[in-house]
């Protein structure tokens, strides 16, 4: 019977709960120190906040895929099937926010 | 040759034609595929709230002399500063912040629940997806009030441009700017928040099958892996959402 068969339980990985703890904190601390340039970079530098937040939430990504999902440790071909397709956000990204300056220069 | 263990140990990467493309299982390679399908879901939304929001004019004044008007997009954190219990007390963009934390913690103690998993720890893997659980009932608990909250509006409420005042949001009108910001708010949160909704319900499913012995029986737990692909991303798109609505 299956039940009678012993479940061979491992040992807990150290290396690696050690390794997601020092990921969790840094994500606390990105997230803490965006916390502290939303309050004192002033809003008239607003491209430099916006580049500042961008950069950090792209670190923050980073961890979270390639450690908590694990992407960071799969074959190559892998990481590329899902990075590769996410060029075309940029791209959108790109003419849209073109699309964007053209609207409010003909409304405005 | 290849050990008895080994052949075991990879038996359930196998595909239907006993091969393991990227070495990855059918089911894990399949969840990635659907996530980065979502993934342009929800940059679409997102870049379209840069191309509304660009395309109305920024209140350039000193940030102290905000008002709510629809003549230009708000600033996000005079929007976002309430706090449940403290009415009328000005904590710019706490909540969320709390609510970013909740979410995260809830995506680490779900990484553990997978470390557990690769181990057989069945008790481990029962604590840590309870915890799971909680941390995502808990962000819905969150987005609720926080939803209610929008939807109601402040005390003083604002005057529209035909010179009435109006309190809180709806899909097409609201105190805090133009129509679009409160119809990108429910829309793109709402988004997510259904996306934390199935995952919590995703997460009770495997609980459940952990619980009742399922996954032992089967003799793996990469259901937890599956659904922890979901779970991460859920979070991954909450870190993007909180930049680019309420921080940028």
């Amino acid at each position: 019977m299956q039940q009678n068969t012993p479940i061979d339980v491992k040992p807990i990985d150290k290396d690696k709960v050690k390794m997601f703890l020092r990921v969790t904190l840094y994500l606390f601390v990105i997230t803490v120190f965006e916390f502290a340039i939303a309050f004192t970079v002033p809003h008239e530098y607003k491209w430099v906040r916006i580049f500042i937040f961008v950069a950090l939430t792209i670190v923050k990504a980073y961890y979270i895929m390639s450690e908590f999902m694990h992407l960071g440790h799969e074959k190559g071909a892998l990481k590329m099937s899902i990075l590769f397709p996410l060029l075309f956000v940029a791209f959108l990204l790109f003419i849209l926010l073109f699309q964007a300056d053209a609207i409010f220069q003909a409304v405005y | 040759m290849s050990s008895t263990a080994i052949e075991i140990e990879d038996k359930k990467d196998l595909w239907g034609g006993g091969v393991s493309p990227m070495n990855v299982s059918y089911g894990k390679l399949m969840m990635w595929f659907f996530l980065l399908s979502d993934a342009f879901t929800f940059s679409a939304l997102l870049i379209t709230y840069g191309l509304i929001r660009f395309s109305h004019p920024a209140f350039d004044g000193a940030i102290d002399d905000f008002v709510f008007s629809q003549e230009y997009w708000p600033v996000p954190e005079v929007v976002f500063e309430a706090v449940p219990f403290l009415h009328g007390v000005h904590l710019p963009l706490i909540f969320v912040g709390l609510m970013t934390f909740v979410l995260i913690l809830s995506s680490v103690t779900m990484v553990l629940a997978v470390e557990a998993g690769e181990r057989m720890d069945r008790k481990g893997v029962e604590k840590w997806m309870l915890w799971t659980l909680l941390g995502g009932i808990a962000f819905l608990s969150c987005q609720a009030w926080e939803w209610s909250h929008f939807i109601t509006g402040t005390d003083m409420g604002s005057k529209l441009l035909d010179g009435s005042i109006f309190h809180g949001a709806n899909l097409t009108m609201n105190e805090y700017g133009p129509p679009n910001f409160a119809a990108l708010f429910f829309f793109i949160t709402g988004f997510h928040g259904f996306h934390v909704f199935s995952g919590v319900m995703l997460n009770f499913m495997v609980f459940f099958q952990a619980v009742t012995g399922k996954l032992e029986r089967t003799g793996h737990y990469e259901m937890i892996e599956k659904v922890g692909l979901y779970w991460h991303f859920v979070d991954l798109v909450w870190v993007f959402v909180f930049t680019f609505f309420y921080l940028v």
